[in-house]
């Protein structure tokens, strides 16, 4: 049975009409899949069905392991959204209830190459000088988290030197221990800097070129 | 699983350079509901709101919404936004009033993204938000344990003894949230339950909830996280110690005001004062919702508020 609602398929069908470029889903499962990797590999399956402009590529983290290094994916469920180039959006775990608009939206960045950042904050993205790594912290369930994750993934659109995850706090519960997540969405960048909610622009900018100076 | 997806755009520019005929701020419940009355009475309206849905956003079942006899918070706010942008209503959305003033024949709003906005009428539907408990370390521990929406952080206490506190329903409906992951959950209550027997009794047929009546919180413990709270009996003085994870604060809400406060009268509960017609004492301001003095902070209340405000302000623009 399809994961998709015939309402949703219908929705999401036309919102990729809305798609530029061609892009791809580069998903990364196992031989065994854990649940949760098979619901995602579905997912991108139906997605990828939708528009011809939707490439899927599946790979196993196990025997596609050179893949899994080239893409820097180190736990499954993995998708990565990228187009001719990598731009550093990942998603780790399924990107279901709220954070299913967070995937159709970084689908439409790539595709349009295009964040709506002001253009204050792409000036000082490009003044970056080290790489950038954010992970967001979400639940399905948080209606506040895709605002962030949405804002990473756009920061990634436009720095070369970030790279941003979503990670669905409840499928990686020893991630969830290290960071001490007890508050969605949360925020780490580059191990050292760590902040809760959904900040304005300016804040989370902040927190970045911090982090990237 | 859902698949949440926001309702398509239909984009109505949003212009400063404009007079508009009324400014809506906020889109909970009462403010998307006045949106649409508005723009059937061909209001010049435009709405700013940090997000749309607001509180309801939150609620993970709501059976008391007449028309539904089931559907989740974030579902039912779906559908109203659905409704609300059949309309021309310029939507301001992920921006935030911070200074509401008035002016010759009208009302200037400014918001946090700089933007300044005039009106010649509003209504304001700015809800409500979480209060603080105010106990030592309970601002220093947000984020690592103490949580303010069950909604959003239940999933993150798989397997873990945690604690509510409050006797209302929101406190209740966290509870019941909580049972999916939590091991244990102590509600912690000053006088008594107060919530609706149906989510008490769900809680209660968990076996997974011990109710502790008569007692407040005198102190969240921990360093990085929370790893305990101290809580005493309210006429006594047994002092309890309980070894929790989590402490999910549901004590009722603080209304959204502090934009407004210069303007408009409010009651000692912060409360935006209306008349059975939703005016305040300003003319051409009006509010709706869990914003004002009305009793009743439920959804199907705001709604019908936000709705006898717009039509009150149509009223009130067509005379003036
Ligand atoms: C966990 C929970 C469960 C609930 N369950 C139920 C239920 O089952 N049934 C029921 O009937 N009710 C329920 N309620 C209550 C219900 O959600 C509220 O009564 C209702 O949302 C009130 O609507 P409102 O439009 O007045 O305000 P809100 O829903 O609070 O909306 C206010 C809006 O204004 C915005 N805002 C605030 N300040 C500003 C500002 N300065 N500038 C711009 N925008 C601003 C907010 O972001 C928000 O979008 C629940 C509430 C909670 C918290």
């Amino acid at each position: 049975m399809a994961l998709l609602s015939e309402k949703v398929r219908q929705e999401v069908e036309n919102l990729l009409k809305g798609l530029k470029d061609g892009l791809k889903l580069v998903i990364f499962t196992q031989e065994f899949e854990c649940p949760t990797c098979e619901d995602n590999r579905m997912l991108m399956e139906e997605l990828s069905a939708i528009s011809d402009k939707v490439r899927l590529e599946v790979f196993d983290f196990v025997s596609d392991k050179e893949k899994a290094e080239y893409y820097k994916v180190d736990k499954i469920p993995a998708t990565v959204v990228g187009g001719k180039e990598d731009y550093g959006i990942r998603f780790y775990g399924i990107p279901g209830g709220y954070e299913f608009a967070s995937l159709i939206h970084a689908m439409m960045i790539v595709s349009s190459k295009n964040s709506t950042l002001s253009t204050e904050t792409k000036e000082h993205l490009k003044r970056l000088t080290k790489p950038v790594h954010i992970q967001v912290f979400v639940t399905p369930t948080c209606p506040y988290c895709p605002t962030a994750v949405q804002m990473a993934h756009e920061m990634a659109l436009e720095s070369p030197l970030i790279t941003s995850d979503m990670v669905e706090a409840t499928e990686f519960p020893h991630l969830n221990l290290k960071y001490k997540v007890f508050v969605v969405p949360k925020v780490i960048i580059n191990e050292t800097i760590e902040f809760a909610g959904a900040v304005p622009e300016a804040e989370f900018l902040k927190h970045v070129t911090n982090a990237g100076r | 699983m859902e698949f949440i997806l926001p309702a398509e755009m239909k984009e109505v520019p949003v212009e400063e350079a404009k007079r508009y005929d009324l400014i809506i701020i906020g889109a909970g419940p009462a403010g998307m509901t006045a949106a649409v009355y508005a723009a059937r009475k061909k209001l010049d309206t435009l709405v700013i709101s940090k997000n749309v849905g607001g509180q309801t956003l939150l609620a993970p079942a709501v059976e008391t919404y007449m028309g539904y006899h089931y559907i989740t918070g974030a579902e039912l706010m779906r559908k109203f936004e659905e409704q609300v942008r059949q309309f021309p209503i310029a939507l301001s959305i992920g921006d935030e009033v911070t200074t509401l003033s008035r002016e010759d024949n009208g009302f200037s709003v400014l918001t946090s993204q700089g933007k300044n906005f005039t009106g010649k009428a509003v209504i304001i539907a700015s809800g409500r938000r979480a209060r603080f408990l105010n106990v030592p370390r309970e601002k220093e521990l947000i984020g690592r344990g103490v949580s303010y929406c069950a909604t959003c952080d239940a999933p993150l206490f798989g397997g873990m003894e945690v604690a509510v506190i409050g006797s209302g329903n929101p406190a209740l409906t966290a509870v019941n949230e909580l049972i999916t992951y939590a091991r244990k959950i102590y509600n912690i209550v000053q006088v008594s339950v107060k919530a609706d027997p149906v989510l008490i009794e769900k809680a209660k047929k968990s076996g997974k909830v011990e109710f502790m009546s008569g007692y407040a919180v005198k102190e969240i413990q921990g360093e990085d996280k929370v790893e305990r709270i101290v809580i005493t009996q309210t006429k006594g003085d047994k002092e309890v110690i309980l070894d929790v994870g989590g402490v999910f604060i549901e004590i009722g809400a603080t209304p959204n005001v502090e934009f407004a406060q210069d303007v408009v009268p409010l009651n000692e509960l912060n409360e935006i004062v209306v008349d059975c017609d939703c005016k305040t004492e300003v003319a051409g301001l009006f509010a709706a919702g869990d914003v004002t003095n009305v009793p009743e902070k439920q959804i199907i209340v705001a709604a019908g508020e936000g709705a006898k405000a717009a039509l009150s302000a149509y009223h009130y623009l067509i005379e003036s």
